[in-house]
């Protein structure tokens, strides 16, 4: 094998009272997809902040193209032509591609932005890459996945051979996805190695070459993509067998919980973005909504809390509550679990005890007449805490300090809490590690047994097909088919959710 | 102006610190101590700058502003500065920006001010209806920035500015036309006065039970009584009840505090009219305990100066006291420096700094702290992040 473009070897970085990396050898060949995975918190991010210049290791090296380099940041980093493109984009939204790409970076010529010399560079580096971007558009008109593919030109345009992507089928649609990894393709047969940090493995699998497996802060191995399973990924990630989401005997009744009827939404030009839907969900099911992101998903279940207008009617048990406003529906039983906790689910900056309280503000044991009752809701805090296994030293902890996976339960710990009669869950378990989400579908199963009803949307077609009692599938704001989850596996589920098969 | 502002007024986790250890308390101290070093600092350099000896003044700041008189004078003048400061304060809470504290004050306490006159009541029931249009106009006034934002989407910043012009002048040609008591070869406008059924008792008579002797021609003022009475509303209120946790779910989250069932324009409706209903009260100090009516010389700005103590004070009840009272010492001290011959500006200045450097420590003190306390998670679970 020839000499590494980069490699980390013995890494180990400690902060007080944890080890984030223990041991780390990680080495990246040119023109490579290297994937590294692991579960929240096995030391992902830190080693990737290491290896950016972010954080200095309190051992081990870093090697680019055999000769040993030590980073102070990442501006080192970037020299040394190690590029990174983080999560979250940061892109201006109101300059144009090429005034994003060269931010920082801007080529000069008599003191003035060689915008000639910029555009030329932009050009050669999109076309040699199969980018297809165009340096004139503004970003503010670009979808996500372009916007993606400038961040990568960014990093290039500063002279990157390694280009490290965080997460980044996160935030894109399937479709989005699959160019993304065409545009990988192209990076990779010029050579430029791609440090490629997922959980989602099959996706991994699909992009990468090899495979770097950490836990708990540590590298378990190094595996090529071609040969293993997403299930032996994820078994090595765990260290331990995989649990799977699979509801066993059913639990439906005869007691119709939500009955929707004509739902209608229009979206602020007047499209219907939910068209006409009809469904009812008993005591005891689990109603399925699989479908591909922006069908209309989002606006139906927004709809059912009253956070969209609507037309149409909803009933939850024997009464019409098509009227009313958000907290009386959630004070008659609905609970919801958000898509975007950060967005919906949680106030960052507050501490948990008053995260609870969030949502149940007109609720026992938080309110005690007009006022907050403080000390029932944090012994109500800790009892979720206690019951969901949320990872804290106590509950006075802001909730931004908490991992995603940590997040998450307590959120869902709270939306179980009050006795809800139907629980609206947009993907539950997304973000959350493998073993994290194992314990939420078992509280979901256990509260379904109890009679409660549940509206689950999901991207993860297992999650669906394995805790639904029946599956139906939206498109273009419609359902265009309904499946018996007990026959259907995940490639056909998907071929329906294209449209393919409906 | 986006919401990412206020989350920085907002205490921030700093007061939701885990109870890790006492550095979570040490925090807290450093904040307001390296806020107040580095004030003196910029204050001394711009004392050097215009020529005097930084020591000397502060000395004779703090010799003449402690005497009794000059305590007497800061605790009244700090009381409008309180309320302004409260007012303000509320909308903080939910990221609503009222800068127009100053033309509601105005317009109520004109308003109030010719009512007060207009009638002849009982005692009580003469102060309170006073205290009941002030309170009311205020509402009234800054209820239109709240309906303006809610059905067309206008900033209540621009709004709540352009108000502040409006009710200038439409108290200034009110008090022309309507309002005025003409008094023959005088040029001064004013409301009539109003009779002493409808005047705020003083506390003289109480601190001199206690023994204190006061120096001729002071006061305490008694509406004192009602600015502690709004601080403990506003802390029941803001930090122990159902519409309180609303209040601050929304600052912190709009989308969340909709999520969780807060009406977001009724929300924004309420808190105009709350703040601007205490911004009523700032003006009526004065009204009812000092000059029973309103002319000419009425006390303007201090809806400005409100902003001033609410960023100070860092929205609670006890911080926007100190703040008022530090404001209204500085004002005080304007007639000491001019006496020994220092600019009288520098006290702007001062306290300009004071309130630029309390919101940077501030944020200098979150910054440590959040990573403190994302340490404490990470070290009390063993999470790797």
């Amino acid at each position: 094998m020839s000499t590494p473009v980069v490699e980390l070897a013995g890494i180990t970085k400690r902060f007080p009272g944890v080890v984030a990396n223990r041991d780390v050898d990680l080495s990246v060949q040119a023109g490579e997809v290297h994937a590294v995975v692991g579960e929240n918190g096995a030391g992902k991010s830190t080693l990737m902040k290491i290896l950016y210049g972010m954080q200095r290791p309190d051992e081990g090296v870093i090697r680019v193209d055999g000769a040993e380099v030590a980073f102070k940041s990442a501006s080192d980093a970037i020299d040394a032509g190690i590029g990174m493109v983080h999560q979250h984009f940061m892109l201006a939204d109101n300059l144009t591609v090429l005034e994003n790409v060269v931010l920082g970076a801007e080529p000069r010529r008599g003191g003035r932005l060689d915008t000639r010399t910029a555009r030329a560079r932009i050009l050669e580096l999109s076309e040699r890459y199969g980018l297809g971007v165009d340096p004139d558009a503004l970003v503010e008109e670009l979808g996500v996945g372009d916007r993606q593919r400038v961040e990568i030109l960014k990093v290039l345009f500063r002279g990157a051979r390694v280009l490290i992507l965080d997460e980044p089928t996160a935030v894109l649609v399937p479709q989005e996805v699959d160019e993304l990894f065409a545009s990988l393709a192209g990076l990779r047969a010029e050579g430029v190695a791609v440090v490629f940090i997922s959980h989602k493995l099959d996706e991994v699998l699909r992009v990468a070459d090899a495979v770097t497996v950490l836990r708990a802060g540590t590298t378990v191995t190094t595996v090529p993509a071609q040969g293993t399973t997403p299930r032996a990924l994820a078994e090595l990630m765990v260290g331990s067998e995989l649990p799977t989401p699979e509801t066993r005997e059913s639990t439906v009744t005869d007691v119709v919980q939500l009955d929707v009827q004509h739902l209608s939404v229009r979206s602020p030009e007047g499209r219907p973005v939910v068209d006409d839907v009809s469904f009812r969900i008993r005591r005891g099911e689990v109603l399925g909504i699989a479908g591909v992101e922006g069908n209309g998903q989002v606006e139906l279940v927004e709809a059912l809390l009253g956070l969209r207008a609507s037309t149409g009617t909803v009933r939850l048990g024997d009464q019409d509550v098509s009227g009313w406003s958000t907290r009386a529906r959630r004070e008659g039983g609905i609970g919801y679990v958000p898509e975007d906790r950060h967005r919906q689910g949680l106030l960052l900056s507050a501490s948990l005890w008053e995260n609870r309280v969030l949502g149940h503000q007109g609720r026992r044991p938080a309110r005690r007449g007009p006022w907050i009752d403080r000390r029932a809701a944090r012994a109500d805090t800790a009892r979720i805490v206690e019951e969901y296994g949320v990872k804290t030293p106590g509950v006075s902890v802001p909730a931004f300090a908490l991992s995603g996976g940590n997040q998450q339960k307590l959120v869902v710990g709270r939306e179980m809490s009050g006795a809800p009669t139907l629980l609206v869950a947009s993907h539950p378990t997304r973000g959350v590690d493998v073993g994290a989400q194992a314990q939420l579908w078992d509280h979901l199963r256990t509260a379904r047994a109890q009679g409660l009803a549940v509206l689950l949307v999901s991207a993860d077609l297992e999650e669906l097909i394995g805790l639904s009692d029946t599956l139906v599938v939206m498109l273009r704001g419609r359902f265009v088919a309904t499946l018996d989850p007990a026959g259907t596996t995940p490639e056909s589920l998907g071929s329906a959710m294209t449209g393919a098969a409906a | 102006m986006s919401t990412a502002a206020p989350e920085r007024l907002d205490p921030g986790p700093l007061r939701r610190a885990p109870r890790v250890d006492g550095r979570a308390l040490l925090l807290a101290v450093a904040a307001p101590l390296l806020a107040a070093v580095v004030a003196l600092a910029v204050s001394s350099i711009a004392l050097v700058v215009s020529g005097s000896d930084p020591f000397t003044v502060y000395e004779t700041m703090l010799a003449e502003g402690s005497d009794l008189r000059s305590v007497l004078i800061t605790v009244n003048n700090g009381v409008p500065l309180y309320l302004a400061g409260l007012a303000v304060s509320i909308g903080f809470r939910m990221g609503l920006f009222n800068i127009g504290v100053e033309g509601q004050y105005q317009l109520a306490a004109l308003l109030a001010a010719a009512a007060g006159a207009a009638v002849e009541l009982p005692a009580v029931l003469h102060v309170l209806l006073i205290v009941l249009v002030a309170v009311s106009v205020g509402a009234a006034w800054a209820g239109v920035a709240g309906v303006l934002k809610t059905t067309r989407g206008v900033s209540e910043v621009i709004s709540t500015i352009m108000l502040n012009v409006i009710a200038a002048g439409l108290a200034a040609y009110l008090l022309a036309t309507y309002l005025q008591e003409r008094v023959e070869g005088s040029n001064n406008q004013a409301t009539p006065e109003i009779a002493p059924s409808g005047r705020f008792p003083t506390l003289d008579a109480p601190l001199e039970a206690l023994g204190v002797t006061l120096p001729q021609g002071t006061s305490l003022n008694g509406f004192v009584l009602v600015a502690v009475l709004v601080g403990v509303l506003y802390w029941l209120l803001v930090g122990r009840s159902r519409f309180g946790f609303d209040l601050k779910a929304t600052g912190l989250s709009p989308s969340a505090a909709v999520a969780s069932g807060v009406d977001a324009k009724r929300m924004t409706v309420t808190v105009m009219l709350l703040s601007g209903g205490v911004a009523g009260l700032v003006g009526l100090a004065q009204v009812l305990g000092d000059t029973y009516d309103y002319g000419l010389e009425f006390t303007s700005g201090l809806g400005l100066t409100g902003i001033g103590v609410a960023l100070l004070g860092r929205n609670s009840p006890v911080g926007i006291a100190f703040a008022a009272l530090l404001f209204a010492f500085l004002e005080r001290s304007s007639a000491t420096l001019q006496r020994i011959d220092v600019p009288t500006e520098i006290y702007v200045i001062m306290q300009g700094t004071i309130v630029l450097s309390v919101v940077v420590a501030y944020e200098v003190v979150r910054r440590v702290g959040v990573a403190q306390a994302e340490r404490a998670v990470r070290a009390a679970t063993g999470d790797r992040a």
